[in-house]
């Protein structure tokens, strides 16, 4: 019963998430406490990363000698932070605009690759009945846990004496995928092995064989699911600093933004009152993805998963 | 496979990105871009038409291989050879002579490794729990709520920070001055405006730990609240409108119909949060280097591996990490073997 | 392939107001046809080579980075190498990466000779090329050529140098007080004892800052090599470096206890930031800054610390800010300084490696990038007066000074296990208060690989 339920709100993916259902029925089960409990979370998670925001406007003797709040007190603002960041310091910095640039080129095929193998691998280890699938995904699924520090060696090697590719952006996509196909098939798997098994029989019946399966009836019972995974591995590809490092050669032609406002700091952390400026720079672009797709979290990730 | 070939061909277009030439690197950019993409469509898209139009003997097992062989090649080439490898490494020192448990005893016998293994245990306790009650309780607060959207981007939002810029956000939290000073750090600040002490949260262990927990909470709970949400939102209403008939206060209702039908989720939740902590060093790395009796395995591998070239230690360690990780991985298999089942 | 009227302009700019610069012949006549007007004379040496691309890798990032470009602008237009810098903070960490995986840049500036060794012994170092050992024959000491060489073959050229053991101070204050620069050890702890005098809730006579992320603990280890240096002389510090002199030793405690008798004083610590324990989580960076504000009077660092002045404070002997080497225990024993210095190996075979090598170890390549400011070298071809600031010029005159004993900074030469590690975590736990004296001295020891 539930599951069908759940599908049907799946099977038409509903932007606004309020299925027509939810809306009649709009019971709140929250109270006046909760509701003062959530926006106490809510506060003292955005304290923090507010704090850095008033510092990234600040002179870099204010930021050393006195608390982000005195701001209130004692107002000064400058832009002067996010001017060195953008535009000073020679040679170099000229090339954010690279470097952004880099990091986009990055960050795309390395959300997108890992999701699409993710899903044809998650669609056979939860549809397709073969000797060995349940230790296979086992397998996967333990692979997250082989830290990316031992991997990356082997996979170097691999790069530079076998495919002759290391310190290109084709490197860094691969790299990215691999790394990130554990836990997306795991996550993807969880989502697609939720569909009724109805609906796969129904269209089984009908005489699809896999690959139709999967075009026109898992891909678009997914979309939530893709694109909410999709997110989350292109913000862990956006804020990685130790792939890039490796595999991306560390020049302009190739590097991502983080890697540069990590040398932004200096040797021996000098002109650290640039940070702020910086990460809040780094920070605008996975912000922009979160809101523009965040309408998928909404009816997303797991809704199909309701059994136990 | 075929997949392998694709970047080998893009490869020669990246040494001719102009320097200096912004424009032109910009295009050279998009170009490989574009290409990459295209050449992943195409391969991928190939692979699947051809297992689709496969004769029909053995086109069962050509479409499996299609569709898992990709990223199984991937997986096997990037991660399967490289954990042999260093579960080989584990019993070698540094010059590669197999040395059988030399490096584990070493472990166990080292009062500094002791403790990190003892703090990686904290973590674990601490991280996935709090995150995930914390994100349950916040999701369930603001459900269906007047601005939930913008209540949710904000405990969102760290989960958009790198560790690194982390880092820098909680040092103007910790920050220590003495008495007497201007205080930088919030923490102290709010301590001296209640007339109390300042303190070094990042220095006197063993409380410095949780003050480096918080941070990784605070990154993750984003993530539960996220998928909780969903989770939420996926609970069948007349389910809950029949326990509220039934005479069931909120409470109740939360506890006897919304956690088991979330429970899948929470599942998840609680694993990828796991599993995240146990990788972590970052944090840690940025924040006291591992001073101050807070390094965690992670940490320690890299310090050993990279730092000190002792490869041996270092991937004993990894090691280590994996062990704890499979009794999570051994309860996920039993959840997902009794889901067949239902099924 | 190359915008040279870009890089022309952005060189000009960055090096506009440094003055005395051998490289303004060029800068000012920025032309987009090429290299006519260049003079190439200095560089025909290295001959000329067709697109041929070299990468320098290294850990200097930053503004220094760009000036390290920069110093090589000519080199690349004269013999069309194009030289690929590669600057990235994990750089250390990386190499080990890189060069197992057979990735190795052709080059790199590597920071500390520990690390070099390390290299060495691995296999991924390869000899320089006789047109380096020439270079370093003419322009370095022996001692120089010495921390490149291993097991008697030479390796790498030094680069740049830094001299450690610099106390600053505010010469406005010392006039205003009536202090004198303090000639020996115990002139100092006198002073510093006339100072506390003045404690208040803020004021103390010194200030330290061990802060330096996973590398915390480093100023430390400054200190006590300075005192080793002094109070059993070089040839004791010498044994020390080798391992033969341990830690939990009559004179490496006695340095200790040199050091300790101010930085663990809570009378003498820590200026502006508060107590003895505050020393660890204030960074190196902030360490000195109080003395500007006036809540302490001294300062221990090296001369890279100057960069850590906020902009418009000037250093000068009659400056804001000013500074003296760390004075003797025995006022008859001869001057002698500790210090630092970077190293370029070769990792890959090529003639425009070699070239590119080559240049980085002549007398040129000093000037230049001297010139464009900040750094220094110990280069002997080098023209102090081409430095950009007093302090620079004062430490080329020490580094070049035939009467000064050179230590280079014993935790660079250490086994890594102790150097980058034990050592720095050793005095963290000596401020912290987390280990005494003793308990540090036989921890370091245990470490040794």
């Amino acid at each position: 019963m539930s599951g069908v339920a759940a599908t049907a709100g799946v099977a038409k993916p509903n932007p606004e998430g309020n299925g027509p259902k939810l809306k009649r029925v709009k019971q709140r089960l929250t109270s006046r406490g909760a509701t003062a409990a959530a926006i106490l979370i809510a506060v003292v998670w955005t304290i923090p990363t507010f704090g850095l925001f008033v510092n990234s406007f600040r002179p870099a003797d204010d930021i050393r000698t006195s608390g982000w709040w005195n701001i209130f007190v004692n107002p000064q603002f400058s832009l002067e932070n996010y001017g060195d960041v953008l535009f000073s310091g020679g040679a170099s910095s000229a090339n954010l605009g690279s470097y952004f640039i880099n990091s986009i080129v990055v960050a795309i095929p390395s959300a997108l690759f890992p999701i699409v193998l993710a899903s044809m691998a998650a669609y056979a280890f939860a549809w397709i009945k073969f000797p060995g699938s349940n230790a296979v995904f086992v397998l996967v699924f333990a692979l997250q846990i082989v830290p990316l520090q031992m991997a990356l060696i082997p996979l170097l090697q691999i790069f530079s004496q076998v495919l002759g590719i290391s310190g290109t952006f084709p490197a860094v996509w691969i790299a990215h995928t691999i790394f990130g196909l554990p836990l997306c098939i795991f996550l993807l798997h969880n989502f697609i092995s939720e569909i009724p098994a109805d609906v796969i029989e129904a269209a089984r019946v009908d005489g699809a064989n896999h690959t139709q399966m999967f075009f026109r009836i898992i891909l678009p019972l997914s979309v939530p699911a893709l694109a909410s995974i999709g997110i989350f591995q292109f913000l862990w590809v956006w804020n990685d600093l130790l792939v890039a490092l490796v595999f991306s050669g560390g020049t302009v032609d190739v590097a991502p933004l983080t890697q540069r406002l990590a040398e932004l700091v200096g040797n021996f952390g000098r002109n650290t009152q640039l940070l702020p400026a910086g990460a809040f720079l780094a920070l605008i672009v996975p912000l922009i993805v979160f809101f523009s797709l965040q309408r998928y979290f909404v009816r997303g990730l797991l809704a199909g998963s309701t059994k136990g | 496979m075929s997949m392998m070939m694709m970047p080998g061909m893009l490869a020669g277009a990246v040494p001719f990105a102009a320097r200096g030439d912004f424009w032109g690197a910009l295009w050279e950019k998009f170009g490989v871009f574009a290409i990459g993409l295209v050449a992943f469509i195409a391969v991928v898209g190939l692979v699947l038409f051809l297992a689709d139009r496969a004769p029909k003997r053995g086109r069962d097992f050509l479409q499996l291989l299609a569709f898992v062989a990709p990223a199984m090649i991937l997986l096997a080439v990037g991660l399967i050879y490289p954990a042999v490898r260093t579960t080989y490494l584990a019993f070698t020192n540094r010059t590669g002579e197999f040395i059988g448990i030399d490096n584990f005893v070493w472990m166990f016998t080292q009062p500094d490794i002791v403790t990190t293994l003892g703090n990686t245990l904290l973590w674990v306790a601490l991280v996935p729990t709090i995150s995930t009650v914390v994100g349950l309780a916040y999701a369930v607060f603001i459900d269906k709520s007047r601005g939930e959207k913008v209540l949710k981007s904000l405990v969102f939002m760290p989960m958009a920070i790198s560790f690194v810029g982390a880092g820098i956000i909680w040092r103007f939290v910790y920050e220590y001055r003495a008495t007497g000073f201007e205080q930088i750090g919030l923490l102290n600040q709010v301590l001296v405006w209640l007339g109390l002490e300042p303190q070094q949260f990042l220095i006197n262990s063993p409380w410095n730990n949780l003050f480096l927990i918080i941070v990784m909470v605070w990154i993750q709970t984003g993530f539960a609240m996220v998928l909780l949400s969903a989770a939420i939102k996926g609970v069948p209403i007349e389910r809950l409108e029949a326990a509220r008939l039934d005479g069931a206060n909120a409470w109740q209702q939360f506890t006897n119909v919304t956690i088991p039908e979330i429970r899948g989720s929470l599942v998840v939740v609680v694993t990828t949060i796991t599993i995240a902590t146990l990788k972590v060093f970052d944090i840690v790395r940025t924040m006291t280097g591992g001073n101050f009796d807070t390094s965690v395995i992670a940490n320690e591998m890299y310090t050993q591996a990279f730092n000190r070239g002792e490869f041996g230690q270092g991937s004993a360690l990894a090691l280590v990490l994996f062990i704890m990780v499979l009794p999570i991985v051994i309860y996920n298999v039993r959840v997902m073997r009794k889901q067949k089942e239902i099924r | 392939m190359r915008s040279l009227t870009k890089r022309r302009l952005l060189a000009t700019v960055s090096a506009a107001g440094i003055a005395g610069l051998a490289l303004a012949g060029c800068t000012t006549t920025t032309d987009s046809g090429g290299t006519g007007d260049l003079d190439c004379s200095a560089y025909e040496q290295y001959g000329t080579f067709d697109g041929e691309t070299v990468e320098l890798y290294t850990t200097i990032q930053g503004v220094e980075l760009d000036q390290l470009v920069e110093s090589m602008f000519d080199f690349e237009d004269c013999t069309g190498i194009t030289v690929d810098t590669v600057g990235t903070q994990e750089a250390e960490t990386q190499i080990n990466v890189r060069a197992a995986a057979g990735d190795a840049p052709e080059l790199m500036i590597i920071p500390q000779p520990g690390l070099l060794q390390r290299l060495v012994e691995d296999g991924y170092v390869l000899p320089a090329a006789s047109t380096v050992e020439d270079n370093v024959d003419e322009f370095w000491s022996e001692s120089w050529k010495g921390y490149g060489t291993i097991d008697g073959t030479f390796y790498a050229a030094p680069l740049m140098a830094s001299v450690k053991g610099w106390i600053w101070y505010s010469p406005a204050e010392f006039e205003a007080n009536g202090y004198e620069v303090p000639t020996t050890w115990d002139d100092m702890m006198a002073l510093t004892e006339t100072m506390s005098g003045n404690n208040t809730a803020t004021y103390k006579p010194w200030c330290v800052g061990f802060g330096s992320g996973d590398a915390t603990g480093w100023p430390g280890t400054d200190w006590v090599e300075d005192a080793v240096l002094r109070t059993a002389g070089p040839e004791a510090y010498d044994q020390w470096v080798a391992g033969e002199l341990k830690f939990d030793s009559p004179e490496i405690r006695e340095a200790f206890d040199l050091v300790g008798d101010i930085i663990l004083n809570p009378d003498y610590v820590n200026g502006g930031f508060g107590g003895v324990e505050s020393i660890v989580s204030t960074t190196f960076n902030d360490g000195g800054l109080p003395i500007l504000d006036g809540n302490c009077s001294l300062h221990h660092q090296a001369s890279f610390y100057e960069a850590q002045w906020p902009e418009g404070t000037t250093v000068a002997p009659d400056g804001d800010i000013w500074a003296f080497i760390t004075p003797k225990t025995d006022p008859t024993a001869g001057d002698s300084v500790t210090g630092g210095g970077e190293f370029v190996a070769k990792f890959v075979e090529g003639e425009a490696v070699d070239a590119l090598q080559t240049y980085l170890s002549s007398d040129t390549w000093a000037n230049n990038r001297v010139a464009l400011g900040g750094v220094i070298s110990a280069n002997k071809g080098l023209d102090a007066s081409l430095a950009g600031s007093e302090l620079g010029r004062a430490s080329i005159e020490i580094l070049q000074g035939e009467d000064t004993v050179f230590a280079f900074d014993a935790s660079d030469l250490m086994p890594a296990a102790v150097g980058t590690s034990s050592f720095w975590t050793g005095m963290v736990d000596w401020v912290v208060g987390t280990k005494s004296t003793d308990e540090v001295l036989t921890f370091i020891d245990s470490t040794y690989p």
